[in-house]
């Protein structure tokens, strides 16, 4: 048994070194589902800011990208169990998170918000929300932040945003809350979209959101995390940022440095 | 390995037994007082009876439940007529929708075994019917319902537990049953191992005390 356990660890360790030395592929775990993040087109392929990004780095750094589509709730259990080495997924970079997994310094920040029928009235209180159907992504940082403060609200949990958004149009939930920027594009630029809009304001405290959103990695691979710190100052430094940023947004989603 | 998380979050896996009980027993009774007449009628002769009834069962047996509860929770919330109407204060709510599709699939399931039962009764019992004068419905209530499902009963014990196991997909529409119970807790621990397990175990539970009681119930069937 001991030589079984000295065999096993010698391997572990050659494994483990070979990869350090270098990064040809990364293989990135994205979801496709949160638009303009990520999103799944009508021919199968996924695109959007996230992937920009992934493949930009992946460029910076000589590496070969290899994106895969995991569906949110399962993305941090597959980078445990190595189906890939990195998340691109706009994931915040949350306390709970960090104790299972490492993350790079944030790629953007985005706030959350909440977003009603136009005219609803809003508080952000446990009180207001008592009985009200509050629609949010399951496994999210805002899943976590309406749990913890609004225990008396009705929470819908959804595998998607997308389907949140459904059921808000709908008339199942009465609120959604999301990142402010997947809900411009994702429910209020969609058709039927005009009759909502976002209330109260925008949520930014960092016991729930963290500071921005990061790549998660494995913790033992503390050199893919430097090398992707590295790759996002340089994209950041270059342009390329900037010139993916612009594509999808009007405004600034990095925040202060 | 960390089962203390299952331990911490037992009401959510509380909730979710009851949740999926509940359904399933709902979904499994209403189910049956619409096939025992569909599978009646689907046994008759004329098209115009028969045609309608084989549509329904064509389409629930032929599709998965997955795309009916789709179909049913997000595709009526299309349609404004509905939306303005009485019936959206049912179809606004998850588990009408939920309980509406597990109904009308196993119902159509439940159709075709009754419908089968009753094609094989044997020949000799109908005409020792016959021979004593009963009328047609005499016959079916003596008869052939008392004989059929009797018949029935084993291919029945595994459309309950066919059941059981297809409402694992009430939690996609936002339903805490014990897979919902077990996506809520592997969200919060990304535990999947633990999570799923601990409702696999429930699962098994739920279908080995249906598997029992239908045991002691054909036992006793045949005692009579």
């Amino acid at each position: 048994m001991k030589k079984l356990t000295l065999l096993l660890a010698t391997f572990t360790f050659a494994f483990g070194t070979a990869q350090a030395k270098d990064w040809k592929e990364i293989r990135f775990g994205i979801e496709g589902a949160y638009p303009p993040f990520s999103q799944t087109e009508a021919d199968g392929t996924v695109t959007g800011f996230d992937i920009d990004i992934a493949n930009a780095l992946c460029e910076e750094l000589n590496a070969k990208c290899t994106l895969i589509k995991q569906d949110w709730d399962g993305m941090i259990p597959a980078l445990l169990a190595r189906k890939f080495d990195g998340i691109i997924a706009t994931m915040d970079i949350t306390e709970d998170r960090l104790k299972k997994v490492d993350f790079t310094n944030k790629y953007q920040h985005i706030p959350a918000r909440f977003a009603a029928k136009k005219g609803a009235a809003f508080e952000a209180t446990n009180a207001f929300m008592k009985g009200k159907k509050i629609g949010v992504q399951r496994a999210t940082s805002m899943d976590k932040y309406v749990s913890d403060n609004f225990p008396s609200a009705e929470i819908k949990r959804y595998g998607t945003f997308d389907e949140a958004y459904l059921d808000l149009k709908a008339g199942r939930v009465h609120y959604i809350i999301a990142d402010s920027a997947s809900i411009s594009s994702g429910l209020l630029a969609k058709a039927g979209g005009d009759k909502f809009d976002f209330v109260g304001p925008k949520l930014t405290d960092p016991k729930w959101f963290g500071h921005g959103a990061g790549i998660a990695t494995r913790k033992r691979d503390k050199d893919l995390t430097e090398q992707l710190n590295k790759a996002i100052a340089a994209i950041r430094a270059n342009g390329t940022y900037k010139k993916i940023q612009d594509k999808y947004f009007t405004f600034d989603i990095y925040g202060e440095e | 390995m960390d089962f203390s998380i299952i331990i911490n979050e037992y009401q959510f896996y509380l909730e979710g037994l009851w949740t999926t009980t509940w359904l399933v027993a709902a979904s499994l009774l209403l189910g049956l007082i619409i096939a025992i007449p569909a599978g009646i009628l689907r046994t008759n002769n004329n098209w115009l009876i028969k045609g309608p009834i084989w549509a329904y069962m064509y389409f629930f047996r032929g599709s998965p439940l997955l795309v009916q509860l789709f179909l049913i929770y997000y595709g009526v919330a299309q349609f404004d007529a509905i939306k303005e109407s009485w019936l959206w204060y049912y179809f606004q709510e998850a588990w009408f929708c939920a309980l509406l599709a597990f109904t009308l699939n196993t119902g159509a399931y439940t159709a075709e075994i009754v419908r089968g039962a009753i094609k094989n009764m044997p020949k000799g019992e109908l005409e020792a019917a016959k021979a004593y004068g009963m009328t047609r419905l005499q016959t079916l209530r003596r008869i052939i319902l008392p004989g059929s499902l009797r018949r029935a009963l084993p291919a029945y014990s595994n459309e309950i537990i066919f059941m059981i196991h297809g409402s694992a997909i009430a939690g996609v529409v936002t339903i805490v049953d014990i897979t919902g119970a077990a996506r809520v807790v592997n969200a919060r621990y990304y535990a999947p191992f633990e999570a799923y397990l601990a409702a696999g175990i429930l699962y098994m539970c739920l279908t080995f005390s249906v598997i029992y009681l239908f045991k002691l119930w054909e036992k006793r069937q045949h005692h009579i």
